[in-house]
């Protein structure tokens, strides 16, 4: 007997738990030539703005022990433009289509998220809430749960459509996090994003990344990101989709016994592109060898 | 087109003390290769570095691709290690290559810095015409290839920065005394891939000279399939600035799109 791994998350409908991470695999048609899209459960698009951005000056990646640090900088196209050019080629493949959104004030976030309500093809948005608050001195939204809230609550007015706030890892109690989350409309929670990092050059002396500093991802924030995970899901009842560090189905299937209901694959997109068909084949396989019929036993079935 | 492929090492051999070359049996990846792309390498026993590493092609033979390398860093120290039978990953052929198709007035100038030469090699195999190379390197064991080109009948002028093989300092010394003597009956055409300098400053002849120079950048790259946006160039694309993919929209950008900074 074949497990079944489709779910339904937030009232998405996906043909497995498996997902590719926002930033890590495009908007779509880059990797299209290697990873057939129809394969995947859902694919979390590239951060999108009100307006085009242009991100931040090069070097914008440096590899580092366990995994790299990037300062990208949130360049995009913007609302406009990614719709545009790129949900006609998401609209013919056969797999949920979740919007990264990021603003740098709370009405962007607000007006972002009016404008992809109703968009044809788009299932779910995903509220990047690791980015500075411009009017609030340039820190994180999501560092304190203040903000959080209001950013959750703004686009909750604004869309019908499932919201899924991304979590930073770089707080001190996650589960206060996403609880808010939860109480102010979240209809699930991604967790997590990228960690604060800084690579130097020794011989300069000076930042390797034009930014200074980035965000650090890959297979050594991944036991981190159990840890959080784990936590988070003792907090809340809504969905948690998981990621950081995956690189095999052995990761993902942690994830999914610690708390998450779905998961995503990111920079091991960048190491091996079929990751997250090999993820997806590897979860099948150990449904069978542990005789379960359906992907939703494994979830939050950690033994304490 | 790309495709990812498990490559079979079937040479690896030294080019002089400080490159070589390395021979990847590729039947899905070679045929499709055209000179200017790159492919993405990623190699077994390197399992913990989450990049994979881009090289130029250097030469198709039926379904076999090279790359000529030189040892930077702990990737390409890793490569020196792969035996024959051994295998690497990889993705390719990655990027837009250079145009072929050269109007039968022009000239092909090729300017290569260092290991710059490989997808010029690549580019000189496969053009109808004959042309000339300019190549400039720290000093001789950095010249590579310049035989190979003379024996596809191309002219070659060399130029180190120590003197100890052809002209003494940077390789347009050499390029522009050629300019000045050539310029009342040649038209140029220019190919290069090189140090960011040696890119300029061949841009800036080809811009001032009414001519192109088709340039072949290199930036340190995420995915190499335009999907990460690590790997940004600020160019100008119809009067719009704008950032380019290096490793999708690229490497090889006309001279007048491309926007130096510092
Ligand atoms: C389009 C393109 C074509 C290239 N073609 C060739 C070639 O034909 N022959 C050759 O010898 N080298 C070539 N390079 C440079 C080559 O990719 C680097 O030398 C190599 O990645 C260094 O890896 P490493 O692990 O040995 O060095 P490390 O310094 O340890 O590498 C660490 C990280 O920096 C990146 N990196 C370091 N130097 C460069 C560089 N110059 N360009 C891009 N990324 C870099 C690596 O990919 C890796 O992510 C090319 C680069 C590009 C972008
Ligand atoms: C190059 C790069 C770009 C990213 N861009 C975004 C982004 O635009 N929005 C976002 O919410 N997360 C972004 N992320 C974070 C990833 O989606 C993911 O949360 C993080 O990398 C951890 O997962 P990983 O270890 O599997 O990569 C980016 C990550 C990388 C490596
Ligand atoms: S290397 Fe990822 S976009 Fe160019």
């Amino acid at each position: 007997m074949t497990p079944t791994l489709d779910i339904t998350l937030a009232g998405i409908q996906m043909k497995n738990p498996v997902m590719v991470a926002s930033g890590t695999f495009g908007y779509g048609p880059e990797y299209a030539d290697l990873v057939d899209l129809n394969q995947l459960g859902a694919i979390v698009v590239k951060g999108i703005s009100l307006e085009p951005w242009g991100g931040n000056k090069t070097p914008r990646m440096v590899e580092v022990s366990g995994g790299l640090i990037n300062a990208i900088g949130l360049q995009n196209p913007g609302v406009a433009g990614f719709i545009g050019k790129y949900m006609p080629f998401l609209r013919k493949h056969d797999l949920a289509v979740i919007v990264n959104i990021w603003g740098k004030t709370l009405e962007e976030y607000a007006e972002v998220a009016a404008q992809f309500d109703g968009v044809e093809g788009v299932h779910a948005l995903e509220i990047n809430i690791s980015c500075p608050n411009v009017k609030a001195g340039g820190s994180s939204f999501g560092t304190t749960l203040e903000s959080t809230a209001k950013v959750v609550a703004a686009v909750r007015a604004k869309t019908k459509l499932p919201i899924i706030p991304k979590l930073a890892p770089n707080v001190s109690d996650i589960g206060a996090f996403a609880k808010v989350c939860e109480d102010n409309g979240a209809d699930a929670l991604s967790l997590i994003n990228s960690f604060p990092a800084m690579a130097i050059d020794i011989e300069t002396r000076r930042p390797i990344l034009a930014n200074i500093s980035g965000g650090l991802s890959g297979p050594a924030i991944h036991p981190i990101a159990v840890k959080l995970v784990y936590e988070a899901a003792k907090a809340v009842k809504i969905p948690l989709i998981a990621l950081g560090g995956i690189t095999s189905a052995k990761d993902a299937i942690e994830f999914m016994i610690a708390g998450a209901s779905a998961v995503a694959v990111g920079t091991a997109n960048f190491t091996e592109p079929l990751t997250a068909l090999h993820v997806i084949d590897g979860l099948r396989d150990y449904l069978v060898r542990n005789n379960m019929s359906r992907v939703q036993e494994l979830v939050r079935s950690i033994r304490i | 087109m790309m495709r990812i492929e498990n490559g079979t090492v079937v040479g690896h051999d030294a080019m002089g003390p400080d490159y070589r070359v390395l021979t990847l049996k590729l039947p899905d990846v070679a045929p499709l290769a055209k000179p200017g792309q790159f492919i993405h390498l990623r190699l077994a026993q390197l399992h913990d570095a989450v990049l994979r590493r881009p090289f130029s092609i250097y030469r198709v033979d039926g379904n076999h691709l090279s790359i000529l390398y030189k040892t930077v860093g702990r990737g390409t120290a890793s490569m020196q290690t792969l035996r024959l039978n051994d295998t690497a990953s990889v993705v390719g052929p990655l990027g837009n290559g250079f145009p072929l198709d050269l109007a039968d007035s022009l000239t092909p100038v090729l300017v290569a810095g260092g290991y710059g030469v490989a997808p010029l090699y690549f580019l000189a195999r496969k053009m109808t015409r004959r042309g000339i190379l300019f190549i400039g390197g720290a000093k001789a064991a950095d010249i590579l290839l310049a035989d190979e080109f003379r024996a596809l009948d191309w002219e070659v002028q060399v130029a180190t920065d120590d003197g100890s093989l052809g002209v003494k300092g940077l390789v347009t010394v050499a390029l522009d005394a050629w300019l000045a003597a050539s310029a009342p009956h040649t038209q140029p055409e220019f190919f290069a891939c090189g140090p960011n300098g040696m890119l300029k400053a061949v841009g800036d002849r080809a811009i001032g000279g009414n001519q192109k120079a088709w340039l072949s950048l290199d930036r340190h790259m995420g995915c190499g399939v335009g999907a990460c946006l690590a790997c940004v160039q600020k160019v100008r694309l119809s009067g719009q600035e704008t950032l380019a993919r290096v490793c999708k929209d690229g490497p090889i950008f006309e001279a007048r799109d491309v926007i130096w900074e510092n």
